[in-house]
């Protein structure tokens, strides 16, 4: 039994059935070893896509358990390393395993060594480089409590060759974690929650704005049934679209730059806003002075470092959305917010986005919205990067399903594979992504990869043969210099689609959508439908 | 702009400095001083990070630190309630009549002549930040040819509140 072989029993006895990855000769032991066990390898295209595609699969079961990528040393490695940012960003538990060079050698600049621990310090949770094959069972351990524990995230463990191949007697898993240093905190104060209750008795228009937080924490029914309880609208950050269903009657859209504007009115005149689980980031929160001042603000949060960084709140709660609101719910209180609901509503009429679409193409607005409407009630919807993402955003149906998409780091070419490794985790789901034609051509690769083991992902592309989000920045900010953004040279997606043996479809105006759509979600297979939207529309 | 000093407590593993200078710098953090050493406990190193920056940013720098893996245990060293030394090694360029000038000069700061050399010598020196600029000051007349100065080492007064790492 070698260091390889355990890395593989560690993989093994945390329950993992799949890794994503891309072999090289510095993580060859392991592959050698992966081989022989009942863990099925999942061959990428190119490295990047292993994280995303783990993500993906995290994502997919509610992040309980962090998806595992593993490539090799030098080139392998670095092409990772946006795969690990995106999922630092949107604090995804995943673990990403890296061949390293002989440990004599580290340091040397041999061929393809590259200080991966050092180069990813900055967006991993914690990272490994493992100099003793004996310390493989603790670090894995370690590694995957760490990354599904407090404020996920990826956890690197870089293992050199001579670590892989050296020699160990037995194999035996630890059945606990010791780390003195790491005990995040789960459980809300008892007295700031009592302090939250009196100020929701005494306010006249709360709201709860979730953010992603509250999907990782799988707070999800905790914190609806105390809104439905007490009848406090929600609404949420991209990164918390399902955390409610958009036609929930208390769900008042996504905040931002690029949300709905009566969520953000709903936000400007609440008197007092729950922040859960969201990091009070630029795009959902561009005025952070707007939402403490002459407010009650309550941040709730498992990451300490998130409360108070950009706004002060007037209380601070520290600890996991699931426990708190479980907590929430167990205190009684009364109040009437039904004249704050109907203000709400009304505004949801006033406020609501009006768009002129232009006819002879598709309009991507009522196109996601009937695509989302007609797919599987609990079908899982990932949006790529772009006006796709954006008009996604807006009018995803989204009932029990889950909306994924990266909000922090804003990935191009997220959806497919993570639609690839959402749709490993999820068999007996419908999984679609919405991609745009510049980040489908970023992960066009992965279609390789989806044929081979089998994977039938759905992929929309909407066509406007422009990175058209950068197109629309530089018409508003640039006055109409459209520069590098122009994507002819695009293939032809018909003839690509029939080089993958994948059926598909083109939509040119709506009157064709709903028929395509049908044909598209009809069965259990690969399908890409590419959707001819208006090179010059716009999402604001 | 104010100052804080900061007591870690962290797991002596390899990279753990680079962890939290790197998080000094990537998130923009001033940094004064930074010492290191280990503890009683070998697998326990403590850091010692002066630090400056308004409220908000101590604030931040405080739970950042904290949120870092390896760290087990941060406190701030409040002036009042700590003691702080820093050590200082200066090498004075001193013709061989100034000597005594110098010697005395020490010997009032209680800093310790360590090396002579034919045209200067090697002071060296323990105590608060105030004490060390106050001499280096005093002996203005003399030319410094080398300074080295370790950034501050501090402790909290009493036995209350004292972290234990918990041994096996």
């Amino acid at each position: 039994m070698n260091g390889a072989d355990i890395m593989v029993k560690c993989l093994e006895a945390e329950g993992v059935k799949h890794v994503f990855g891309y072999p090289g000769v510095a993580i060859a032991p392991f592959y050698n070893s992966i081989y022989e066990s009942d863990i099925e390898s999942v061959l990428v295209r190119t490295e990047q896509s292993s994280a995303h595609a783990a993500s993906g699969y995290a994502r997919a079961y509610n992040n309980e358990k962090p998806g595992v990528c593993a490539v090799t040393s030098g080139p392998g490695a670095t092409n990772l390393i946006t795969g690990i940012a995106t999922a630092f960003a949107d604090s995804i538990p995943m673990i990403a395993i890296t061949g390293q060079v002989k440990t004599d050698l580290l340091g040397n600049d041999v061929f393809q060594e590259a200080d991966i621990t050092g180069a990813c310090e900055s967006f991993v949770k914690y990272s490994y480089l493992v100099k003793d094959v004996n310390d493989i069972p603790r670090v894995f351990k370690e590694a995957f409590h760490v990354a599904s524990t407090g404020r996920k995230g990826p956890v690197l463990i870089d293992v050199p060759i001579d670590v892989q191949q050296a020699t160990v007697k037995k194999f035996e898993y630890p059945d606990s974690v010791d780390m003195r240093t790491y005990k995040p905190t789960v459980k809300g104060n008892g007295a700031q929650i009592g302090k939250v209750i009196k100020e929701l008795e005494k306010a006249k228009k709360p709201l709860i704005c979730a953010g992603g937080g509250v999907l990782l924490s799988k707070g999800r029914y905790e914190l609806l049934s105390f809104a439905e309880k007490h009848n406090i609208p929600v609404v949420t950050t991209m990164m918390g679209i399902s955390v409610i269903s958009t036609e929930h009657p208390l769900c008042f859209g996504m905040v931002g730059n690029n949300g709905k504007a009566y969520a953000n009115k709903a936000m400007q005149e609440a008197d007092l806003i729950m922040v859960v689980g969201a990091r009070v980031a630029d795009r959902a929160f561009n005025h952070p002075e707007l939402i403490t001042k002459g407010k009650v603000m309550i941040h709730i949060d498992v990451d300490p470092a998130e409360i108070g960084k950009i706004a002060g709140p007037s209380i601070p709660l520290v600890g996991d959305a699931q426990a708190i609101f479980a907590d929430l719910g167990e205190k009684e209180y009364e109040a009437d917010y039904s004249e704050w609901l109907n203000i709400l509503n009304e505004y949801k009429v006033t406020y609501a986005r009006k768009r002129n679409p232009n006819p002879e193409y598709v309009d991507p607005a009522a196109f996601i919205n009937i695509l989302s409407r007609k797919m599987d009630k609990d079908a899982i919807y990932i949006a790529d990067v772009g006006q796709n993402q954006i008009w996604s955003c807006d009018n995803v149906c989204v009932r029990e399903g889950k909306f994924m998409t990266t909000g922090g780091m804003g990935t191009m070419g997220y959806s497919i594979p993570a639609a690839i490794g959402a749709k490993l985790r999820r068999p007996e789901r419908m999984v679609v992504a919405v991609c745009g034609d510049g980040s489908f051509q970023m992960s066009m690769c992965e279609l390789a990869c989806a044929k081979q083991h089998n994977i039938p992902v759905k992929i929309v592309v909407l066509t406007n043969n422009y990175l058209g989000m950068v197109r629309e920045y530089q018409h508003f900010a640039y006055n109409d210099q459209y520069s590098v953004v122009d994507l002819s040279g695009n293939p032809d997606l018909e003839r690509l689609s029939s080089a993958y043996d994948i059926p598909f479809v083109r939509v040119h105006n709506m009157d064709e959508a709903p028929e395509a759509i049908d044909r598209f979600l009809a069965n259990d297979e690969s399908y890409i439908m590419e959707a001819i939207i208006d090179p010059m529309d716009l999402v604001k | 702009m104010k100052k804080k000093v900061f007591q870690l407590l962290v797991e002596n593993t390899s990279g753990v400095l680079s962890r939290i200078s790197g998080l000094f710098a990537r998130r923009g953090y001033n940094i004064e001083s930074i010492t290191a050493g280990v503890t009683a406990d070998p697998r326990v190193t403590r850091i010692t990070i002066v630090a400056t920056g308004d409220d908000e940013i101590l604030e931040q720098i405080e739970k950042q630190l904290e949120k870092l893996v390896d760290v087990l245990d941060i406190k701030e060293l409040k002036p009042d309630e700590s003691v702080y030394r820093e050590l200082a090694l200066i090498k004075v360029s001193c013709p061989p009549s100034e000597r005594p000038n110098l010697i005395s000069l020490a010997g009032v700061f209680r800093a310790n002549v360590i090396d002579t050399a034919k045209d200067g010598m090697i002071i060296e020196m323990t105590g608060n930040q105030g004490k060390i600029n106050a001499f280096l000051k005093l002996i203005d007349g003399f030319e410094i040819l080398e300074l080295a100065r370790t950034g501050i080492a501090g402790l909290r007064r009493g036995t209350d509140d004292i972290v234990y790492p918990q041994l096996d």
